[in-house]
C-alpha cells in the first residue's frame, strides 16, 4: 500500500524539494500552507504522517497538532515537527503536545526521508 | 373601696413590673427592649406624680401657671441631637455613670466636685422622692376610703411597705452589674410601660370627666367662665407674670437634662444615637397629650366641688364622687405607675453616684485595693443596694416628717430650684474649656446655698415656727435681704425668684472663678476632651501633657482587684494590640493611664478610678515651662517629620523610576531576543531553501531538465532573498543604533516622488496597478533623498502587493500642514485589520490574515520606513476609518 505523507509549510520552495524527494519514495504527498489548510485537508485524507511546520500564519504548528490531538480519528497519525526552532524550551514544548519527532532547519533531505521511513514501516 | 383591695391591686401591679423586668433583662437584644418608642416613653419619667396629679392643682389654683415646667422640655428637645448627643457620647466613651461622675470627669476626676454634686442632687431628690409617696399614700386613703387617715406608727402605714417594695425592685434590677455604665433593660422597659399606662389612663379620665361627666369642652367652659375669680386664672397677667413664665421655662429647660433621673434615662440607659431623632418629637407630643385635659379636670373639679382644697386629686374624686370606682383604680394606677418609674429611676441614680462619688472615694478606697476581687465585686453592689434603701427610707421620714404640710407642686419646684445649681459648670462646661474645678465648686456652693436661703429656708421656718417675720423682714430685718424679695426684687414667685437669684450668683461665680484661676494640667486635658469632643479620643489618646512612672504590673493588680484576674489580663491584652505596644511591656504610658481609668470609671466613679490608679503611679506636677518644652519638642518632631516624609517620598518616587527603568530593560531584552530569534528563522528558511534543492539534485541525476531548472531557479530566489535580508538587517541595525548620520540637504519633495514612482513602475506594470501621483507642485524641504525614496518605495511596494491585478489603483498626495509636509500613499487593496494597525510598524511582524501567498521582503520594510521618518523627526502613521483600501501618512517637519 501506497504511504500517505502531508507536507504542512508556507514556504514553497522549501515544500518543493521535499514533495519531489517523497514522491520519488513512493509516497503519494499532500500539501498544505498553514494549519486551517491541513486540517481542511484531513478531513478528506488520512495520511500516515504528517511533517509539520511550526512557525506559518493563521494556524501555527503548535495548534495544529493539539487540534489533531484532540480528534479521535486522527491522533493516531505519526506527525513529525520540522521547523527552524531550536531551543530546548520548543523542542520539549513540540514532544510535549505530542509529537513522534522534532527535526529542525536547515535539514539534511536524506536524513529526513530516513527519520520518516523509520516511523511508517 | 375596701383597703385590702387596693394593696391586692398593687401587689398584683408589681408583681407584673417585676415580670416584666425580668424578661427585659432576659431578653436584653431584643428589638423590644432596644427601640426609639422604648427610649422615648423612658423619657417620659420626666412626667411624675406632681404631673399626673399636681398639674391640677395648679390649673385650679393659678390656672395656666401649671404650663412653663412642660415648655422648657419642649424648647430643649430639638437641641438634644446637638447637646444629648455630645454628652451621650463623652458618657459612653468614659463610661460615665452618673451626672456627678459626669461633672467631676469633666473638671479633671474632681473628687470634691463629685460628692457635692452628689449631695445636691440628694437634696434635690429625697423631697422629690418622698413627693411621690405621700402622693401613694394620700391616694390610697382617698380610694379605700379612709379619709385623713394618718397612721401614727410606721407598721400600720402601707406606705412604707410600698416603699420598701419599691426599693427591692430597684436594688434587685438596678444592681445586677458592678459596672454601674451597664444598661438597665429591666428597669428602662417597665418605665417605658409605666410611661404608657399613666398617660393612656390620664387620657381616658380626662375624656370621662369632659364628655361624660360634662358636655364637652365647651361646656366646662361656659359654666366656669361665670364663676368669680375666673379671668385672672385663663388670662396672662402683668409683666411680671412674663417674667416669671420666663424663669420657670429656663429652669424646666435646665433640669431636663440635669434631673439625676433623667440623665439616667436620656444619657445612660441610651442605646443608639439615634434613638433621639425619634425622641426629639415624640417626646413634646407625649408631654402634649399629656397636658390637653389638665385645665378642663381642674375647672370640672372646681364647678363639682366648689372649693379647690384637694384640687390635686379631682382625677380621683371625681369619678369616685360620680360612684365610678373602676375609673378611680385606673386613676390610682397611673398615678401610681409615675411614682414607682420616677421613685425608682431617681433612687438608682443616686445610688450610684453615692456609692462611686461620696462612700467608696472617701471611705471604701483603702479596703478595695486589699481586698480579693470577688469581694470588691460584692462590696460594692452592696453598697449600692444598702444606699438606694437608705434613700427611699430617709425620703419616707422625710415624708412623714415634713412634707405632710406641702403641696405637691411647692416640693416639686424647690427640687428644680436646687437641681438647677449644676447648670453653669455642666452647660458651659462643655463649651468653654476654661471653666475650671474651682469655678464650678464655689459656683454650685454659693447658688446652693442662695436657693436655700431664697426658697427653702423661709418655708420651712413658716411651716414650722409658726411665724413670717423671716420672710417679711429679712435678714435681721434687713430690707435688702428679704428672702423673697432680694435686692428689691419683689415681682417674681417665690420659685422665679429663688432661681433668678441662685443662678445668678452661681453663674457670676463660676465665671469669675474659672477665669482668676486656671486648672492644672490634668483638669484642662479633660476640658479638652469634652469641649473638642469630636477629637476626644485622639485627646485622650496622645495625652501629651502627663508625666509620670508607673509600673505595667502595678496598674495590672489594681485593675484584678475590681476585673478579676482573667479580665484585667484580657484588657491589658486588648491595649497593647491596639497600640502595637509588646505584650511584655513594662512602663506604662499616658495612654494606659486613661484606659484603665476608663475601666474603673463605670464601677467606682472617675474620682474613685483616678485615685486609685494615682495610688501606684508617681505622677509629677507638670509646670508651665515643662508644658511649652514639651509642646516645643513635639513641633520640632512634626517639622522633622516631615521632611523625613518629604525624603521617603522622593525615594519611593526613585524607586518607582528604577523600576520602570529596570522593566523597560527587561523589555528591551526581551524585545532583543525576540529579534534575534526571527531573524535567525528568516535566515534559516533561504537557507534550508537552497540546501534542500542543492541536495535533491545533486543526489538526482536523472532529474528531468525542466524540474531541474525550477529547482535552480529557487536556489537563485532564496539567495537573493538572503542577501536582501542581510542588507535590511544591518541597515535597521544601523538605524535603531543611531549610527546613522543623514546627509540633509534642500531639495524638492515632488522630483522625489517621480523617481520613486518611475523606479517601481515595471513592478506595478507587471500587474496592471495604476499610480497617480496627484500633486505636481514642487515644494523644496530638506531631507536625504535616498532613505526618503527608501521610504516611498516601500510603502509603494506595499500597496501593489496588496492590490489586486487590474483593478488596483495607487495615489501619492502631499499636503502642507503648520510645520510640515505631509505625504499620503493610498490604495484600494484590502486594506489593514484594525487588529494589525498597532503593529504593522514592528520588525518581522506579519498579519495573521494573510491568504495570499507568503509575501516577499524581509518583514522589515516598515520597520526600516518607520526608522527614518522618526530620524528625520517626522511621523507615520496609517490612517484609520478608511472605507476601501489603506492609507499611509507620513511626515517631513520644516526646519
Amino acid at each position: 500500500m501506497t504511504k500517505k505523507i502531508l507536507i504542512v509549510d508556507d514556504e514553497p520552495n522549501i515544500v518543493m524539494s521535499l514533495e519531489y524527494t517523497f514522491k520519488k519514495q513512493g509516497f503519494e504527498v499532500f500539501i498544505a500552507r498553514d494549519g486551517s489548510e491541513a486540517l481542511e485537508l484531513l478531513k478528506h485524507h488520512i495520511p500516515n504522517v504528517i511533517l509539520l511546520d511550526i512557525m506559518m500564519p493563521n494556524v501555527d504548528g503548535y495548534q495544529t497538532l493539539s487540534l489533531i490531538k484532540e480528534s479521535e480519528s486522527l491522533k493516531h497519525i505519526k506527525v513529525v515537527f520540522l521547523t527552524a526552532k531550536n531551543k530546548a524550551s520548543d523542542i520539549e514544548k513540540g514532544l510535549k503536545l505530542g509529537a513522534d519527532k522534532y527535526l529542525t532547519k536547515p535539514f539534511s533531505v536524506k536524513k529526513i526521508v530516513s527519520e520518516i521511513l523509520e516511523l511508517v514501516t | 373601696m375596701n383597703s385590702y383591695a387596693v394593696i391586692i391591686i398593687i401587689i398584683i401591679y408589681l408583681a407584673m413590673l417585676f415580670y416584666i423586668a425580668f424578661l427585659a433583662e432576659k431578653k436584653r437584644q431584643s428589638k423590644w427592649v432596644n427601640n426609639p418608642y422604648v427610649y422615648t416613653l423612658s423619657l417620659a419619667v420626666y412626667c411624675s406624680a406632681w404631673t399626673y396629679y399636681g398639674s391640677v392643682g395648679i390649673a385650679a389654683n393659678s390656672g395656666i401657671d401649671f404650663l412653663p415646667i412642660y415648655l422648657g422640655p419642649v424648647i430643649a428637645a430639638p437641641l438634644w441631637i446637638v447637646l444629648l448627643r455630645k454628652i451621650i457620647r463623652i458618657s459612653k466613651h468614659h463610661k460615665i455613670s452618673s451626672i456627678a461622675d459626669f461633672i467631676s470627669l469633666r473638671y479633671g476626676n474632681n473628687r470634691f466636685l463629685g460628692a457635692l454634686v452628689t449631695i445636691i442632687c440628694l437634696f434635690g431628690t429625697l423631697p422629690y422622692i418622698s413627693l411621690q409617696l405621700k402622693a401613694v399614700s394620700e391616694t390610697f386613703e382617698i380610694l379605700s376610703g379612709e379619709n385623713s387617715y394618718i397612721s401614727t406608727t410606721v407598721i400600720d402605714d402601707s406606705t412604707f411597705y410600698i416603699a420598701l417594695l419599691l426599693a427591692i425592685f430597684a436594688a434587685f434590677f438596678g444592681t445586677q452589674n458592678t459596672d454601674a455604665s451597664e444598661k438597665h433593660k429591666g428597669i428602662v422597659a417597665t418605665v417605658a410601660l409605666e410611661s404608657m399606662l399613666k398617660l393612656i389612663f390620664f387620657l381616658v379620665i380626662g375624656i370621662y370627666i369632659t364628655f361624660f361627666l360634662f358636655d364637652g369642652t365647651s361646656d366646662i367652659y361656659e359654666k366656669v367662665s361665670i364663676t368669680e375669680n375666673f379671668k385672672a386664672l385663663t388670662t396672662f397677667g402683668e409683666v411680671e407674670a412674663g417674667f416669671n413664665w420666663f424663669f420657670m421655662i429656663a429652669l424646666s429647660f435646665m433640669v431636663v437634662f440635669l434631673l439625676p433621673r433623667q440623665f439616667q434615662v436620656a444619657v445612660l440607659e441610651n442605646n443608639r444615637e439615634k434613638h433621639l431623632k425619634k425622641a426629639i418629637w415624640l417626646f413634646p407630643l407625649y408631654l402634649l397629650l399629656f397636658n390637653i385635659f389638665v385645665i378642663f379636670i381642674a375647672w370640672a373639679g372646681k364647678l363639682t366641688f366648689g372649693s379647690t382644697e384637694n384640687a390635686e386629686y379631682y382625677t380621683l374624686l371625681l369619678p369616685l364622687e360620680h360612684g365610678n370606682t373602676f375609673l378611680a383604680t385606673l386613676v390610682f394606677l397611673g398615678g401610681f405607675s409615675a411614682v414607682i418609674s420616677m421613685v425608682v429611676v431617681s433612687t438608682l441614680a443616686l445610688s450610684t453616684m453615692v456609692s462611686n462619688n461620696l462612700v467608696i472615694p472617701y471611705g471604701f478606697l483603702d479596703k478595695f485595693i486589699k481586698n480579693q476581687p470577688e469581694r470588691n465585686s460584692k462590696y460594692i453592689k452592696a453598697i449600692r443596694r444598702v444606699s438606694i434603701f437608705t434613700i427611699i427610707i430617709t425620703a419616707y421620714f422625710f415624708y412623714v416628717l415634713f412634707s405632710k404640710a406641702l403641696s405637691l407642686y411647692s416640693i416639686g419646684l424647690i427640687s428644680f430650684v436646687i437641681i438647677a445649681q449644676l447648670a453653669p459648670s455642666f452647660f458651659i462646661g462643655l463649651y468653654w474649656n476654661r471653666g475650671s474645678s474651682k469655678g464650678a465648686i464655689i459656683g454650685m456652693i454659693v447658688g446652693f446655698f442662695v436657693a436655700l436661703y431664697t426658697l427653702v429656708l423661709p418655708f420651712t421656718l413658716e411651716s414650722y415656727l409658726g411665724t413670717d417675720d423671716f420672710r417679711q423682714y429679712g435678714l435681721m430685718g434687713i430690707e435688702a435681704l428679704k428672702p423673697y424679695a432680694l435686692f428689691g426684687i419683689d415681682f417674681l414667685s417665690p420659685p422665679a425668684h429663688a432661681f433668678f437669684w441662685s443662678i445668678t450668683f452661681n453663674l457670676f461665680s463660676y465665671l469669675m472663678f474659672s477665669l482668676l484661676s486656671k486648672g492644672n494640667y490634668r483638669e484642662r486635658n479633660y476640658a479638652e476632651m469634652f469641649v473638642d469632643s469630636k477629637n476626644f479620643t485622639k485627646l485622650q489618646d496622645s495625652a501629651l501633657v502627663w508625666k509620670g512612672e508607673a509600673y505595667v504590673s502595678d496598674i495590672k493588680n489594681v485593675l484584678a482587684r475590681f476585673l478579676g484576674d482573667q479580665r484585667a489580663t484580657r484588657a491589658l491584652k486588648i491595649f497593647f494590640t491596639k497600640y502595637k505596644l509588646s505584650q511584655d511591656t513594662q512602663l506604662a504610658d499616658a495612654r494606659l493611664i486613661n484606659f484603665s481609668e476608663r475601666l474603673l470609671t463605670g464601677s467606682i466613679g472617675s474620682a474613685s478610678a483616678k485615685i486609685l490608679i494615682a495610688s501606684v503611679v508617681k505622677e509629677e506636677q507638670i509646670s508651665l515651662v515643662e508644658v511649652l518644652k514639651i509642646l516645643e519638642e513635639s513641633k520640632e518632631n512634626i517639622v522633622s517629620n516631615k521632611m523625613l516624609l518629604e525624603k521617603s517620598n522622593e525615594l519611593s518616587q526613585l524607586t518607582s523610576r528604577l523600576k520602570e527603568a529596570n522593566e523597560e530593560l527587561i523589555s528591551k531584552d526581551r524585545q532583543k531576543d525576540e529579534f534575534l530569534d526571527t531573524v535567525a528563522h528568516e535566515l534559516k528558511t533561504p537557507i534550508t531553501g537552497i540546501r534542500a534543492a542543492t541536495e535533491v539534485i545533486l543526489d538526482d541525476e536523472d532529474m528531468p531538465k525542466e524540474i531541474k531548472a525550477q529547482f535552480l531557479k529557487n536556489i537563485l530566489e532564496d539567495s537573493d532573498r538572503l542577501g536582501r535580508l542581510i542588507h535590511n538587517i544591518l541597515d535597521f541595525e544601523k538605524l535603531e543604533t543611531g549610527g546613522l548620520q543623514l546627509d540633509l540637504k534642500h531639495q524638492d519633495i515632488q522630483k522625489t516622488i517621480g523617481k520613486a514612482i518611475s523606479s517601481i513602475s515595471h513592478i506595478a506594470a507587471k500587474k496592471e496597478v495604476q499610480i497617480i501621483n496627484n500633486n505636481v507642485h514642487s515644494f523644496k524641504v530638506s531631507y536625504e533623498e535616498d532613505r526618503i525614496l527608501q521610504v516611498l518605495t516601500n510603502l509603494l511596494s506595499n500597496a501593489i502587493k496588496f492590490c489586486e491585478a487590474k483593478t488596483g489603483k495607487i495615489i501619492v498626495d502631499y499636503k502642507l500642514g503648520n510645520d510640515r509636509l505631509e505625504i499620503s500613499v493610498s490604495d484600494n487593496g484590502k486594506g489593514i485589520l484594525e487588529e494589525d494597525f498597532l503593529y504593522i510598524f514592528d520588525k518581522f511582524y506579519q498579519s495573521q490574515d494573510q491568504n495570499t501567498r507568503k509575501p516577499e521582503g524581509s518583514g522589515l520594510g516598515l520597520a526600516i520606513t518607520k526608522q527614518i521618518v522618526e530620524k528625520h523627526n517626522g511621523k507615520i502613521w496609517a490612517k484609520k476609518d478608511i472605507k476601501i483600501g489603506a492609507t499611509l501618512v507620513f511626515t517631513i517637519p520644516f526646519k
